[in-house]
């Protein structure tokens, strides 16, 4: 692994490998992990992490070892002429002057050493990594991610999405990000440290995926209810594959199949489905809940609380409450058959 | 027996001294008594106005809120024990994690802190009462009844639910309906006014009642942790009394504080309750701090090396404490340079941190540690703080805090530095002072499997928490998902959590068993050497039987045992004491200390009951105010002393 | 520690009693399936009766002393467009639900039926559209809007533009049924 400065003796690689092995073991290589950077802005503070963990450590030896050191000596000071009076001096006095300051001034120049590493590395990784990033908006709402991609050149090309992130490998993506209601957070911690939504605030932060993976991410600021189910997926893929989603999403939704999806598309645009949620091309164009348009392409469901199958979608529609208590999705009465036609339809969109 | 002088000129001859006899001294105690007696019952316990009565019910109370607070921590571990756990539901988990918070934080640290300081610094000053005593009467009976809000409401289902620092617009009106943060709001009214009044209690007893020819140099360093806290009292708790009457006012009457629709700000909430929020932890460490100091002082016979730095490094720390409130807010817009001075400064703080930590390294090189229960857990304190303190350098780095700022690793840290930086002493102070407060000996052998459950157990559930930080786990989620792998490393918190509360219980135990048939320990059990000690245990209510006279750090180590030299000629028909000056603790006047009286009560019913109806209706502030005018006007109604007319005799007339 | 404490045996009486009663203010029912679906007996849309008056008493809607389920009717009469005709209450296309003339009636079962089926001269029907425990809610939140819940049970400002006093500022309503429009 590379330094984080010449001047400051570089990690073993043998203290990396046993750290590396020991957090391994804990199962920390993961898809939400800052441990397990794919891009360069966490790989960046995962060098930043090794140089103040391993500094930590050292540090810290070097105190508990001071103080088994004194307490050793101590209980070898010379017993008190009348034990009922302590002294104020003894004879160590101005070896214990010296041990002070140049304590002292040593954790003063790890400090400063610190604090010059940690600024050269937020300035690093502040200036976006590479030309002509993708721009992405997002907006935070109670308890899921409203994703949009916006065309600079043509609004007709917006697309609008929600929960699931698709960008290129190996280009820089800024995302612009604002609140509908409370402060929300915006973290892959494969990719990036976080970065709040704040509402009446704009934030932006940008990140660039260099490994084809899928990585979660998570809200990171108290939200409310179902804060601790506000996930969302990034999926860093080839360029091609990139444009291809991008165009799929683009398109209007598919028009249904068979007659079961039919039956589903009548149920969604007859019951309170069609209130709360849009699904382009049809006459559902509300945006108090996610798009659902290309609902069938998404990995995961209900904010990446479930996987996206038919069993899991007919469980969230009936009942939202049971899976996440507190969402903004109501219960829905609805006979069996016609859920099994509208999860037909849902299924159908990609 | 006692050494008399009387308050000698410099020129005067030595034999001016004399000697005290039993019967004076007895005759003396018997006045004392009879003048500083408060009977027993109800109605004394009510209109109690000694320090250490009111202190003690602070202790007690504190004590149990943190109880609660471990009872609410307990549950929320077993919740995450597991993945997609359902032994609380979020609303209830909501409401459990901003209760522990609260409480931990506004009803117990300072509290606590506050209370050891108001016991134990009259004494170890020389004094008899605090400077105000009604004051001090009322600060406790309104934090009682802060306290008593909050958990009836946790109980009635009102508890707030949005974190202990109840970020806006979720602890706003539009996103937390009901009353639940309104009454978090005025709770904090409650806790930030007994918080004011012991720091304003503190000051002024330290500043002005010390014993004679205690100069500042020669103040206790506790009792100098004391006074420093005091003051970041008095200048971060206005920020949180400004943040929470705004919220409260945009919750009750429509102003737009943090609208950012109408002009405010989200962020100004986060100014606001972090420029209070960063030095509160501080005001909880100093006082633990001090303690530290009157523990390793004691049990290890020796002065603590470098006064006059371990005073400065607490001035310097109180100082810097105020500039690091940003780093809660690293994940906000705010310019980079900003927040870079607040990495800065956020390390910088280790400095001072660092000297005190070293010059009780030194004081224990150099003198004979005794291995008590108390210098235990002063040594448990440096294994947790340093390692909490560590942590916390960390994230005052900007790149890698994005990355675990509201994850558990900065839930490992705080606990790191708050159980290890302060509870810790707390309990050394408790076994250092138990003896003195009660006149029995905690039993050694209960408090060494205390501390050894409690170190244990705090390792166990804090030291996973790092990695789980790392591993992305955010904070205040009610579960999470099994696939994530951060199901064995909560697990294994959770039993963490389980030793500690077997440290309490033992605690507990030890506590209950002592009271009855523990060791009596006499004056000075330690063999320390601060004033406290030199009077009996527990200690009287009059604190001592005559002020003594300071001519060194460490009085009853520099002067033979039985000899101190003392004051004589105070009344003993009423409540007196002495006052002296700032910076020498020259006498300059004699003081008469307030009488019991229900009027603090009063007050505090009156003013906390308007308080409460605030919550429902702004009417509550105008009733309030008219009754506080009411009865402050009875409190301070003025009384001719009957030795009005008496010609004032200088100080050093008297006999 | 020493005395006895008859404060905290007080405090801890009054904590008990409190658990008992429990707060429906605060109450978060997330999940209601047990909400009617159709309003019970007892709409009234008419000031005459045959032979001696008698007093039918209002359906209780246990969502009237419920601050949650009035935000979350807030919520609602934003993002189902209520106020597209009815204009955050002050009315437009739609009557005004801030003033004392109730056409169909106040009581929650009048204006949970009033919801669902719709009402002549423009009123959709929302049936089917909007489920029951969401029809409740919206039927508490337009009865605070009508100053007929408690000061503490009602909505205060959101956090947009002001642009009325917030639901919680007002005086107390008091409805009279007008069962003719106003004009």
């Amino acid at each position: 692994m590379t330094c984080a400065r010449p001047r400051i003796p570089c990690e073993s690689s043998v203290r990396h490998s046993v750290i590396a092995l020991a957090i391994a073991l804990s199962g920390c290589s993961g898809i939400q992990s800052a441990l397990d950077p794919k891009g360069p802005k966490a790989a960046g503070v995962l060098h930043l992490t090794w140089f103040l963990v391993g500094t930590a450590a050292v540090v810290y030896v070097v105190v508990v070892a001071m103080l088994v050191w004194v307490l050793r000596r101590g209980s070898q000071s010379p017993v008190d002429l009348d034990p009922k009076l302590g002294t104020e001096v003894t004879e160590h006095h101005g070896g214990m002057k010296t041990w002070v300051v140049s304590a002292t001034v040593m954790t003063t120049i790890i400090l400063i050493g610190f604090v010059f590493v940690d600024l050269s590395t937020a300035r690093s990784l502040s200036t976006v990594g590479g030309a002509a990033p993708l721009r992405i908006d997002v907006v935070g709402h109670q308890w899921w991610w409203e994703v949009k991609y916006p065309d600079p050149n043509d609004p007709q090309n917006d697309i609008e999405t929600a929960n699931e992130i698709h960008v290129p490998v190996g280009r820089a993506v800024l995302i612009k990000m604002k609140s509908g209601d409370v402060i929300h957070s915006f973290w892959a911690p494969n990719l990036d440290g976080k970065k709040d939504l704040i509402p009446g605030h704009e934030t932006v932060t940008w990140f660039r995926a260099d490994t084809v993976g899928v990585y979660r991410g998570q809200c990171a600021e108290f939200c409310g209810y179902e804060h601790a189910k506000m996930a969302f997926y990034v999926v860093a893929e080839p360029r091609i594959e990139f444009e291809r989603w991008l165009a799929q999403q683009r398109a209007e939704a598919s028009t249904p199949g068979d007659s079961l999806a039919q039956g589903g598309e009548r149920v969604f645009l007859s019951s309170s489905c069609a209130m709360c949620h849009s699904i382009a091309g049809t006459g559902a164009g509300s945006n108090n809940g996610p798009d659902l348009t290309h609902l069938a392409s998404r990995r995961t469901i209900a904010a990446g609380t479930l996987p996206n199958t038919a069993a899991n979608l007919e469980s969230w529609i009936l009942d939202p409450q049971m899976i996440k208590p507190g969402a903004k999705m109501p219960a829905n009465r609805i006979d069996p058959q016609s859920l099994r036609a509208l999860v037909a339809y849902l299924q159908e969109l990609k | 027996m006692a050494h008399a002088y009387a308050l000698p000129s410099p020129n005067e001859p030595d034999d001016r001294r004399r000697f005290i006899s039993e019967a004076e001294e007895q005759d003396v105690r018997t006045r004392l008594e009879q003048s500083w007696e408060e009977g027993s019952g109800l109605y004394a316990w009510l209109t109690s106005t000694s320090h250490k009565s009111i202190a003690k019910r602070y202790i007690v109370t504190a004590l149990v809120f943190f109880a609660l607070g471990g009872i609410e921590a307990a549950v929320m571990r077993v919740q995450l024990s597991r993945p997609e756990n359902h032994f609380v539901g979020p609303d209830l988990y909501n409401q459990i994690f901003t209760v522990h918070g609260s409480t931990m934080m506004f009803l117990f640290a300072v509290p606590v802190m506050e209370a050891i300081g108001l016991y134990m610094v009259p004494i170890m000053i020389g004094t008899r009462n605090v400077a105000f005593p009604r004051l001090n009467a009322l600060g406790y009976w309104m934090y009682l009844i802060g306290g008593v809000l909050l958990y009836v409401a946790f109980f009635s289902n009102t508890g707030p639910d949005a974190g202990w620092f109840a970020y806006v617009p979720l602890a706003g009106p539009a996103y937390s309906p009901g009353k639940r943060i309104d009454i978090w709001a005025q709770m904090i009214t409650f806790t930030e006014i007994a918080g004011l009044i012991g720091a304003v209690e503190i000051i002024t007893t330290v500043f002005k009642q010390r014993a004679p020819g205690m100069s500042l140099n020669r103040i206790p360093l506790f009792v100098w942790s004391e006074v420093i806290m005091s003051f970041m009292i008095i200048f971060a708790l206005p920020a949180i009394v400004i943040a929470s009457g705004a919220l409260a006012a945009d919750r009750l009457v429509d102003t737009h504080f943090f609208n950012p629709a109408e002009g405010g700000d989200a962020l100004l909430w986060q100014h606001l309750f972090w420029f209070f929020g960063h030095p509160e932890v501080y005001i909880i460490l100093i006082p633990a701090l001090g303690m530290i100091s009157s523990i390793v002082t004691t049990f290890t016979r020796r002065s603590i090396f470098g006064y006059p730095a371990m005073v400065l490094s607490l001035i310097s720390t109180a100082f810097l404490g105020f500039s690091l409130w940003v780093h809660h807010m690293f994940a906000t817009p705010l310019p980079q340079l900003g927040q870079s001075l607040f990495t800065a400064a956020s390390a910088a703080i280790a400095i001072p941190t660092g000297i005190q930590i070293f010059c009780w390294m030194a004081t224990i090189w150099s003198g004979r540690p005794r291995y008590t229960t108390a210098f235990m857990f002063v040594i448990g304190f440096v294994l947790l703080f340093v390692l909490g303190g560590l942590s916390g350098v960390m994230i005052s780095s900007i790149p890698y805090d994005l990355q675990v700022h509201d994850t558990f690793f900065v839930v490992a840290h705080f606990h790191y530095v708050l159980i290890g930086g302060a509870v810790f002493p707390l309990w050394g102070a408790f076994y250092y002072w138990f003896p003195k407060m009660t006149g029995r000996l905690l039993s050694e052998r209960a408090g060494k499997w205390n501390f050894w459950l409690f170190f244990a157990g705090v390792n166990l559930t804090f030291f996973p928490m790092h990695f789980l930080g790392l591993m992305g786990m955010p904070r205040r989620v009610y579960t999470y998902l099994p696939e994530m792998g951060w199901g064995n490393l909560n697990l294994v918190s959770s039993i963490g959590a389980v030793v500690i509360v077997a440290s309490a219980i033992v605690f507990v135990g030890n506590v209950v068993v002592s009271l009855r048939g523990g060791t009596p320990s006499g004056d000075n059990p330690w063999g320390a050497s601060t004033l406290e000690w030199a009077t009996p245990s527990p200690a009287p209510i009059y604190n001592h039987l005559f002020i003594p006279i300071v001519n060194g750090r460490e009085p009853l180590w520099t002067n033979p045992p039985g000899e101190l030299p003392v004051v004589t000629g105070l009344r003993t028909d009423r409540h007196e004491g002495l006052i002296t000056s700032l910076m020498d603790a020259e006498p300059e006047h004699r003081y008469e200390f307030k009488q019991p009286t229900i009027l603090p009560l009063i007050l505090a019913l009156a003013g906390g009951g308007s308080i409460i109806v605030a919550i429902f209706t702004p009417w509550g502030v105008t009733i309030g105010a008219a009754l506080t005018l009411l009865i402050l006007f009875c409190w301070f109604w003025p009384t001719i002393s009957p030795d009005h007319d008496t010609p004032r005799r200088h100080p050093r007339e008297m006999p | 520690m020493t005395r006895g404490n008859p404060e905290r045996v007080a405090a801890a009486t009054l904590l008990v009693a409190l658990v008992l009663l429990g707060c429906k203010r605060e109450q978060r029912r997330f999940s209601d399936m047990s909400r009617p679906t159709a309003s019970d007996n007892g709409i009234i849309m008419s000031e005459l009766q045959p032979g001696p008056a008698v007093i039918h008493s209002a359906v209780q809607n246990s969502y009237d002393d419920n601050a949650y389920a009035v935000a979350e009717g807030k919520r609602l009469f934003d993002q189902m467009n209520c106020s597209g005709c009815h204009s955050h209450g002050g009315g437009g296309i739609g009557p005004p639900l801030t003033d004392d003339d109730w056409i169909y009636g106040s009581d929650p079962q009048n204006i949970f039926a009033t919801i669902t089926e719709g009402r002549p001269n423009g009123m959709p029907s929302f049936r089917g559209r909007i489920p029951p425990q969401q029809i409740w809610e919206l039927t508490a939140y337009v009865r605070a809007l009508g100053g007929l819940q408690g000061k503490a049970i009602r909505t205060t400002r959101d956090d947009h533009m002001m642009y009325k006093e917030s639901e919680q500022a007002r005086n107390k309503g008091h409805p009279s049924p007008t069962f003719v429009p106003s004009k």
